[in-house]
C-alpha cells in the first residue's frame, strides 16, 4: 500500500518528521518496504523562460533557444521540440542534472556546431507521463527559477508499506492516520462526510438476491455527468502511488478505496437496462472484465447483473461493458458489502487480483456503506457535475459489533509487559475500542480482525511498543544440559560425518523429480497436481534419480571424479492415504575412483565393490550390525543383474542396496562409463537397545592367534560367502575369522571349478594347540567345505 | 714377545685392508675361528704352568682383543658404507606427489542444521520431526488457516490430487509449522522443541527455489510470554553467529496461528561489500534484516491441539535455515544450494570432523 506524505496529512495532523513517521510505521506492524521522493530526482530541474528562438542554420528541426532560468544570464540551448517558442515557460535541467528517463547527465555539448547548456525537457523525460511530442508548457505567471519539483507540489516523500492480511482498515490512507495518531504522532482528522440530499428518487431497482455473498448493496444515480480527465490534484495523488488515471469517474472511485479502504464501481446508466442485482452466477455465464479478460463464472461465485447479463465479478472486478466512457452522462454507484470469505473463494478460482479483491477478501468496514456513498457522490460531483438520486440500500451490512470482557493483566500475562491500565485504555481508544469501566471492550467497525484477549494485548503492546517488551529468560533446568537427539537423529549424523569422512560430497536433491526419471527407478506414489514444472512433478521413491543429474551436471562441468550422497527421504503412500517417507542415504560415484598417476599408472573406474566397501563402511559408521548382514545379489532394476547386491538383516530387511548402475539407467542419464550406486536404508536400521555405559568385560587373550590357509576347488557357483561362512562355522570355539584372500579360475583349475582360499584365524584359550588339535581343526574345516562341494587342493 | 706382536700388526693390517664383509669374517675365521692362529694361540694357554701363563697370557689376551675389536670396527663401517650406498641409491624425489584421498564434505544445510540442535540442545530444545507430504489440517487448518483466509494465498502451496483417510487433502508442506500440531497433538507439556526439515512453495526465482529449509522452534509451558521469546531468539542467534552485539528489531506482525505476531529484523553492517549481522541496524551504514517470524501460540492452535489455552501457552517461532547458513558463511545464491556441484560443496562445505559443539564452538 503507498501513499504520499500530503496524503497522509490530510487525516493526521502531526509535526513529525519523515523519520519519525517511517519509523512509528515499523513500531506499529506497518512494515516499511520503501520510501521515495520524486523531487530527489528532479533536482537541477528548474522552472525556465524562453526569450527568444531562432532557427538552427546547420538543421532543419532544431532551434537555437536563449533561456532565462532565473539567475540573469540567459543560456543558449538547443532544442528540437516543435512547441519551443520565445514566451513559453517550461522545465529546464541545468548543467549537472540527470534526466530520470535514460539517466543522461546534462551537459555543455555542441550539438550541429552550436553550444547548447542544458536541455528544455519533456513529459516523458521526466517520467511525469507519457506525452513526448513537445517540451512541458507551464502557465505564464509559473515563476522562472523556481525549482520544478517544488512548484509542481512533487517534493512529497511516498511511502510504501506492507499490510498484513489482518490489518484491513490500514488498505486506505485514512486508517493508516488513525493507527499512526493512536501510536502518539498526531491528531487523527477522519474525513469529513458531506451530506448529500437525493433530489429525486433512484430511478434504478436494486435488490440483493444473494444476501449470504452480498449482505448489503446501497446505490444511487447521478445524472448529468460530465466525464474527462480528473482534476490535477486527483491524477497528482493517484500518479504519486503508481495509479494511472483513468477518468473522472473511475479516479473518483479509485481516490475514495486509496483514500478510504473503500472500494465502490460505477456503472454507466446507459448500458444497464432493467433491476441491478446482486445474485449468484448462472452456470457457464461469462462476463468480459474491465481488464479485457474474458472470465467463466460459476454458481458459486456473487456478480451484479442486469436483465441482459452481468456486469461485475461482485467486489473483484467489473465488467467492461458498462464501465464508464468518455461520453458516459449518467451513472449508477455501488456501495456493496460483500462476504469476505467468498470473494478470496471466487478470486482464487478465477486467479484474478484487484486492489476491490484485496480489500473485500480482508474485509471492509461494514459500517462504512453510507459514508462512503455520500463521499464518492460528493468527489463524483465536485469533479463531474451532474444531480444525484436519493439512495437506494438493499439488504443490511454486519453492523453488530464485538464485545468481550477484557482483564488488562493480560498484558503482562501474555506479553510479560507491566502497563497501567489507564495507558492500556487510553491506547485502545485512540484506536476506536469502546472500553467500559468495567473493562468490557467493544471493538470497532472496521476491525474484523479484532477477537479475544490475546488480540487485545497485541493491540496495545504494537502501540506501546514491543521494543519495550522485557527480555526474560527461559527458566533452565538445573545442571548441564540433558542430551536431546533421538537414535534415529544420531544414526543420520553418524552416517552423514561418515560419508564426508570417506570422500563422498554432500548434495542436497530435489524431493520431487520428473516423471520419466521415477518411471525409472520403478515409479512414484505422490505426482503434484501442480507442479512448478514436468521435471519436478512425482516425489522420488528413490535417492538415485537426484544424485545421477547431479552427478552428469558435474561431469558435464569437466569434474574427473564424482563422489556424491545425500541423505533425504524416500516417499511412500500408505493404505490409508497418509504419507510414509523413508530416510535414506544414497551414493553414487561415477568417472575416475584414482586419478592416473607416477605410482599408480593409468586412471582407475569404480567398480560393484567399492558401492559394496562404502554401504557396509556407512552401515556400520550409522549403527547397524555389520557383522550379522547376510549377502543376496540382485539389487533391484536400477543396478547391474550381475553386479549388484543387498545387504540383509535376515532374509526380508534390506538395509542397504548397491552395485553397478545398471546400463540403461546410466543411460537414461546420460552417463557414461561405470557408474556405481548405493542406497542405504537409514529407517531400517533397527535402534540400539542402550543399557548403561558399560561394555561386555574383556581382557586380550595371552596366547597369540595363528592362522592357517586353506584352499578349495568349489563349483564355480558357489557363492564366496558361503564357503567362508561354513569354514568359519566349522569349530566355533577355536575359529574366529575366515576371509577370503584368493579366487583363482585358469590353468589348473578344470571348467565349471574355481579356487577358493581361505585365511582361517585360530584363537587358542588357556594353552597353545596341540598337533592333534590342529589336525581335528583343519579336518572339520575341510569337512565343511566338502558339503558344499569343495575339495582341498593340495 | 715380538711374533705375538708382529701377528697382531699383521692382522691388524689384513683387518683394515679387508673391504668386503666376506673379508672381514675370512680374517675373523682364520684368527678366531676354531682352527684360527688366535685361537691355537689361546690354546697354548692350557697347558702353561700359572707362572709362564702369567708372563705370556696377558700378550695373547691383548692380542684376541685386539683382533676381536678389529673385525669389530671394520665390519661396523663397512655396514654404514654399505647402508650409506643403499641409501643414496633409495634417494627419492620427495617432490612428487602423494596420492591425494578423496575429499568429502557436509552440506552447510546440514551443518547448520547441526549448529541449531546443538544450541538449543542446552537450552532444553528437541529436535522433532514430521512428514513433508501433509494434510491441509496439520499445515494450515489446525494452524487458525481457514480455507478462505487470505494467508492461504500467501502460501504458494503444491497439492496432490490424494485425499487421506479423513478426506483431507494432501500438500507439501509450506511450513515447519504441522510439527508444532504434531507435537502438540501427542506429547504432553511442558514441550521445547525445535523442528527443522524440507518445506515446499511453489515459487521459484533468483531468491526462491519450490524447496528449502526451515526450523521451527516451539515452547508451551505455564507462564511463558513474549518476553521469553525475546529472550530466546536473542540468546540464539548470540550463540549461532557467536557476537554478543547481536540487535534484534520487533516489529508486530501478522500470522494466522499466534497472537500477538512478531517478526524480528537483526542489525547489521556492511563490511567490504557484504553483509555482517551484529551491531543496530540503525547505525550509520548499517540495516536491518527479517530473519524470523513468531509469535505466541493462539489460543485456537492451542485449542485445536486439545489442549486447555487458560492453562497452557507459549511461542512459536520460525525461520529459513538456507538462509541462516547464506548470512553466517557468506554464500549469495540460495539457487547453488541444491544443485549439488562439488566445486560449491568443496568451497562451503564442512569437513566431517567440524562437528559443532559447545566447548569447540558451533561454528567452523
Amino acid at each position: 500500500m503507498k501513499f504520499s506524505l500530503s496524503w497522509l496529512k490530510e487525516y493526521l495532523d502531526t509535526q513529525a518528521d519523515l523519520e519519525t513517521i517511517l519509523k512509528t510505521l515499523n513500531d506499529i506492524g506497518l512494515e516499511v518496504e520503501g520510501v521515495e521522493n520524486p523531487a530527489e530526482k528532479l533536482s537541477g530541474f528548474k522552472v525556465a523562460k524562453v526569450l527568444t528562438a531562432v532557427p538552427h542554420s546547420q538543421a532543419d528541426k532544431l532551434q537555437v533557444l536563449t533561456v532565462d532560468h532565473g539567475d540573469g544570464n540567459p543560456l543558449q540551448v538547443v532544442c528540437g521540440a516543435p512547441n519551443a517558442r520565445a514566451g513559453l515557460v517550461g522545465v529546464f535541467g541545468v548543467e549537472g542534472a540527470v534526466v530520470p528517463a535514460n539517466g543522461m547527465v546534462l551537459r555543455k555539448a555542441a550539438i550541429r556546431g552550436v553550444e547548447s547548456n542544458g536541455m528544455m525537457c519533456s513529459t516523458r523525460e521526466l517520467e511525469l507521463g507519457d506525452d513526448h511530442d513537445g517540451i512541458i508548457e507551464l502557465p505564464a505567471d509559473a515563476p522562472v527559477g523556481a525549482a520544478f519539483a517544488d512548484y509542481a507540489k512533487l517534493d512529497d516523500p511516498v511511502i510504501d508499506i506492507s499490510v498484513t492480511p489482518n490489518r484491513q482498515d490500514c488498505m486506505g490512507v485514512m486508517g493508516i492516520a488513525r493507527d499512526l495518531a493512536a501510536a502518539g504522532l498526531g491528531v487523527f482528522k477522519p474525513v469529513e462526510v458531506p451530506a448529500i440530499t437525493g433530489e429525486y428518487p433512484c430511478p434504478v431497482e436494486i435488490r440483493t438476491d444473494d444476501p449470504a455473498g452480498c449482505p448489503a448493496f446501497y446505490g444511487r444515480v447521478i445524472r448529468g455527468v460530465k466525464n474527462g480527465p480528473s482534476p490535477e490534484w486527483m491524477q497528482a495523488r493517484l500518479k504519486a502511488i503508481g495509479q494511472r488515471p483513468i477518468s473522472a469517474l473511475v479516479d473518483c472511485t479509485n481516490y475514495l478505496m486509496f483514500a478510504c479502504g473503500r472500494p465502490a464501481h460505477a456503472y454507466d446508466l446507459a448500458k444497464l437496462s432493467g433491476p441491478v442485482v446482486a445474485r449468484r452466477a448462472h452456470e457457464g455465464e461469462r462476463m468480459t472484465a474491465l481488464n479485457g479478460k474474458e472470465y467463466l463464472l460459476s454458481p458459486d461465485m456473487t456478480v451484479i447483473a442486469d436483465d441482459a447479463g452481468v456486469h461485475d465479478i461482485a467486489g473483484i472486478m467489473g465488467g467492461e461493458h458498462s464501465g464508464c466512457a468518455d461520453d458516459t452522462t449518467d451513472v449508477l454507484l455501488e456501495i456493496a458489502y460483500f462476504t469476505p470469505e467468498n470473494i478470496a473463494r471466487t478470486g482464487q478460482a478465477l486467479q484474478l487480483t484487484s486492489d476491490a479483491r484485496s480489500r473485500f477478501e480482508r474485509g471492509v468496514d461494514p459500517a462504512f456503506l453510507d459514508d462512503a456513498l455520500s463521499l464518492l457522490t460528493d468527489l463524483i460531483q465536485q469533479t463531474c457535475g451532474g444531480s444525484a438520486s436519493e439512495v437506494v440500500r438493499a439488504g443490511e451490512p454486519p453492523v453488530a459489533r464485538r464485545n468481550f470482557s477484557y482483564d488488562p493483566a493480560q498484558t503482562l500475562k501474555i506479553a510479560g509487559v507491566d502497563l497501567a491500565a489507564d495507558a492500556q485504555r487510553a491506547i485502545l481508544e485512540k484506536l476506536g475500542f469502546e472500553v467500559a469501566d468495567d473493562w468490557t471492550i467493544t471493538v470497532p467497525t472496521w476491525r474484523r480482525d479484532i477477537d479475544g484477549a490475546a488480540d487485545i494485548v497485541e493491540e496495545v503492546v504494537r502501540i506501546h511498543g514491543l521494543g519495550n517488551v522485557p527480555s526474560t529468560p527461559l527458566p533452565r533446568a538445573p545442571g548441564v544440559a540433558k542430551p536431546t537427539a533421538t537414535p534415529e537423529q544420531l544414526t543420520e549424523r553418524r552416517a552423514r560425518r561418515a560419508a564426508a569422512a570417506r570422500g563422498l560430497s554432500e548434495a542436497i536433491n530435489w524431493s520431487f523429480i520428473s516423471e520419466k526419471e521415477a518411471a525409472s527407478v520403478g515409479g512414484g506414489d505422490w505426482m503434484l497436481a501442480n507442479p512448478i514444472s514436468e521435471d519436478l512433478k512425482v516425489m522420488r521413491p528413490s535417492l538415485l534419480p537426484g544424485l545421477l543429474s547431479a552427478a552428469r551436471r558435474n561431469i558435464d562441468r569437466g569434474a574427473a571424479s564424482v563422489r556424491l550422497f545425500e541423505i533425504g527421504r524416500r516417499y511412500f503412500r500408505a493404505e490409508d492415504g497418509s504419507s510414509i517417507e523413508k530416510l535414506t542415504l544414497g551414493i553414487v560415484m561415477a568417472g575416475e575412483k584414482s586419478p592416473r598417476g607416477w605410482q599408480a599408472g593409468k586412471a582407475r573406474g569404480f567398480d560393484a565393490f567399492d558401492a559394496k566397501a562404502e554401504a557396509l563402511a556407512l552401515l556400520g559408521a550409522a549403527g547397524a550390525p555389520v557383522a550379522n548382514l547376510q549377502m543376496f545379489g540382485e539389487a533391484g532394476g536400477s543396478y547391474h543383474p550381475g553386479q549388484s547386491g543387498t545387504l540383509r538383516l535376515g532374509p526380508k530387511t534390506v538395509l542397504a542396496e548397491y552395485g553397478v548402475l545398471h546400463p540403461a539407467l546410466a543411460k537414461a542419464f546420460d552417463l557414461g562409463g561405470t557408474v556405481v550406486a548405493a542406497q542405504l536404508f537409514l529407517d531400517a536400521i533397527p535402534a540400539k537397545r542402550k543399557a548403561g555405559f558399560m561394555r561386555a568385560p574383556y581382557a586380550p587373550p595371552a596366547l597369540q592367534a595363528v592362522t592357517r590357509d586353506f584352499a578349495f576347488l568349489v563349483p564355480e557357483a558357489l557363492e564366496a560367502d558361503a564357503l567362508a561362512r561354513a569354514v568359519k562355522g566349522a569349530d566355533k570355539k577355536s575359529i574366529v575369522d575366515a576371509r577370503l584372500f584368493d579366487l583363482f579360475t585358469g590353468a589348473g583349475v578344470e571348467a565349471g571349478m574355481k579356487s577358493l582360499a581361505v585365511e582361517v584365524m585360530l584363537q587358542p584359550g588357556e594353552k597353545s594347540f596341540t598337533e592333534e588339535e590342529l589336525v581335528a581343526i583343519s579336518a572339520a574345516v575341510v569337512k565343511a567345505a566338502e558339503k558344499l562341494g569343495g575339495v582341498l587342493r593340495s | 714377545m715380538s711374533e705375538i706382536t708382529a701377528l697382531k700388526a699383521g692382522l691388524l693390517a689384513d683387518i683394515e685392508r679387508a673391504d668386503t664383509l666376506a673379508q672381514v669374517e675370512e680374517l675373523r675365521v682364520g684368527a678366531l675361528g676354531k682352527s684360527g692362529v688366535v685361537t691355537a694361540l689361546l690354546k697354548t694357554l692350557g697347558g702353561m704352568s700359572p707362572e709362564e701363563r702369567l708372563e705370556k697370557g696377558p700378550p695373547i689376551q691383548d692380542l684376541r682383543e685386539g683382533v676381536t675389536a678389529a673385525i669389530a670396527a671394520r665390519k661396523a663401517a663397512l655396514e654404514e658404507e654399505a647402508l650409506n650406498a643403499r641409501l643414496a641409491s633409495e634417494r627419492l624425489d620427495m617432490t612428487l606427489p602423494a596420492e591425494a584421498a578423496p575429499q568429502g564434505s557436509v552440506h552447510p544445510v546440514s551443518q547448520v542444521m547441526d549448529e541449531l540442535a546443538e544450541i538449543f540442545a542446552d537450552l532444553g530444545f528437541a529436535v522433532a520431526t514430521g512428514p513433508e507430504i501433509e494434510d491441509d489440517w496439520r499445515n494450515f487448518t489446525a494452524l487458525n488457516i481457514p480455507e478462505t483466509h487470505p494467508a492461504r494465498a500467501m502460501h504458494d502451496t503444491f497439492y496432490f490430487p490424494d485425499k487421506d483417510a479423513e478426506g483431507r487433502s494432501m500438500l507439501l508442506r509450506t511450513h515447519t509449522s504441522p510439527v508444532q500440531i504434531r507435537t502438540m497433538t501427542t506429547n504432553p507439556p511442558p514441550i521445547r522443541i525445535i523442528a527443522p526439515g524440507r518445506v515446499y512453495r511453489s515459487d521459484s526465482d533468483a531468491t526462491h527455489t519450490p524447496m528449502f529449509h526451515q526450523i521451527e522452534g516451539l515452547v508451551i509451558d505455564k507462564g511463558i510470554h513474549l518476553g521469553h521469546l525475546k529472550w530466546t531468539l536473542e540468546t540464539f542467534l548470540k550463540a549461532f553467529f557467536e557476537r554478543d552485539d547481536i540487535t534484534l528489531r520487533l516489529r508486530p506482525s501478522y500470522f494466522p496461528f499466534t497472537e500477538p505476531s512478531v517478526e524480528v529484523d537483526v542489525g547489521y553492517t556492511i563490511e567490504k561489500g557484504q553483509r555482517v549481522i551484529g551491531g543496530s541496524g540503525d547505525a550509520p551504514g548499517g540495516g536491518w534484516m527479517e530473519v524470523l517470524g513468531s509469535g505466541m501460540v493462539h489460543r485456537k492452535v492451542i485449542e485445536n491441539c486439545g489442549l486447555d489455552p487458560d492453562e497452557w501457552q507459549g511461542f512459536a517461532f520460525g525461520t529459513g535455515v538456507d538462509r541462516l547458513a547464506m548470512l553466517k558463511y557468506g554464500m549469495n545464491d540460495l539457487r547453488a544450494f541444491f544443485d549439488g556441484d562439488l566445486r560449491w560443496l568443496r568451497h562451503y562445505g564442512f569437513s566431517a570432523l567440524d562437528v559443532p559443539t559447545l566447548s569447540g564452538g558451533v561454528g567452523a
